[in-house]
């Protein structure tokens, strides 16, 4: 028997590094996976709350959030490909048109 | 006294933070994806703990599978190489890790301080689930289908048009600008 807070910790870890990860990291594809860690550490806790209230919507609410990851992930990769045709860098320092 | 479900839990809990750490401390991001592909294994792992078969299994074939090797793809099509660190990043860094700091103590205060003693439950509860036989499992494909297309089948029909929209998206942004006799805009600054 492992004690819910245990789960709830671990989430809280994941989802900690993939922040930290998304503020730290410069390569625009290590940012998306910190983004797909951050998904991942909210799935965790998901799917132990429904693991503790004995309901299986929470496991139902994970496989939605894996779909929306997928779309998200497609679409995104084909953002940065459209990004690295046009400016020739993955660096978002160098990805600067809107900054004031 | 540790038994052996909390061992594993343990176990799979080290691995994933080891492979967060190392996605983080990386700096090609080819090594970031497969610590990240390390990360969800042993989520999975986590998963098949807490009861959630479905899920586990989604978790190994989607994200594992699906979504990390259109990263890793994307990573060897643009032949990323190493992250330069720049001044922005500094920065970064000044935020980032007292943030990821406080984030982590804050959680871990607010869940050890207001949670008791209760546990999960690791085994079957087929007397909260109606219409499924009792002997099944909680997360099996056999209690998570009916569930899926009854109660849900609105959301999951509106996730399937979703990805459709999601792959024309994707085919769109990823072609290739198709004027005849001109290639593609550069911008250079």
């Amino acid at each position: 028997m492992v004690p819910l807070s245990y789960y709830l910790l671990l989430s809280g870890i994941l989802f900690a590094c993939g922040v930290a990860g998304f503020l730290i990291k410069r390569n625009i594809i290590t940012i998306f996976m910190s983004i797909e860690l951050m998904l991942n550490g909210v799935n965790l806790s998901f799917v132990a709350f429904a693991a503790h209230w004995k309901e299986l919507d929470g496991q139902i609410f994970v496989f939605f959030v894996m779909v929306v990851a997928a779309a998200e992930a497609a679409v995104g990769l084909a953002i940065i490909i459209a990004i690295y045709r046009t400016r020739e860098t993955l660096n978002v320092d160098q990805v600067n048109l809107l900054k004031l | 006294m540790l038994s052996v479900h909390l061992i594993l839990f343990l176990a799979f809990g080290a691995v994933a933070v080891a492979g967060a750490v190392n996605l983080l401390v990386q700096r090609h991001p080819i090594n970031s994806a497969l610590s990240l592909i390390a990360v969800m294994a042993a989520l999975a792992g986590e998963y098949l703990l807490l009861g959630a078969e479905f899920v586990a299994a989604v978790q190994v074939i989607v994200y594992a599978g699906a979504i990390m090797v259109l990263f890793v793809f994307v990573i060897m099509l643009l032949n990323a190489g190493e992250e330069e660190r720049t001044r922005g990043s500094r920065v970064a860094i000044i935020f980032g890790i007292p943030g990821m700091l406080l984030g982590s103590v804050l959680v871990a205060w607010v869940v050890l301080t207001h949670s008791g003693t209760e546990t999960v439950p690791a085994g079957v509860w087929p007397e909260r689930l109606s219409g499924v036989p009792a002997q099944s499992v909680p997360g099996s494909p056999h209690t998570i289908g009916p569930l899926l297309f009854h109660q849900f089948l609105l959301p999951f029909e509106v996730t399937s048009i979703l990805i459709l929209i999601a792959i024309m998206g994707a085919v769109v942004l990823a072609s290739k600008p198709t004027v005849a006799g001109s290639p593609p805009k550069k911008v250079k600054d």
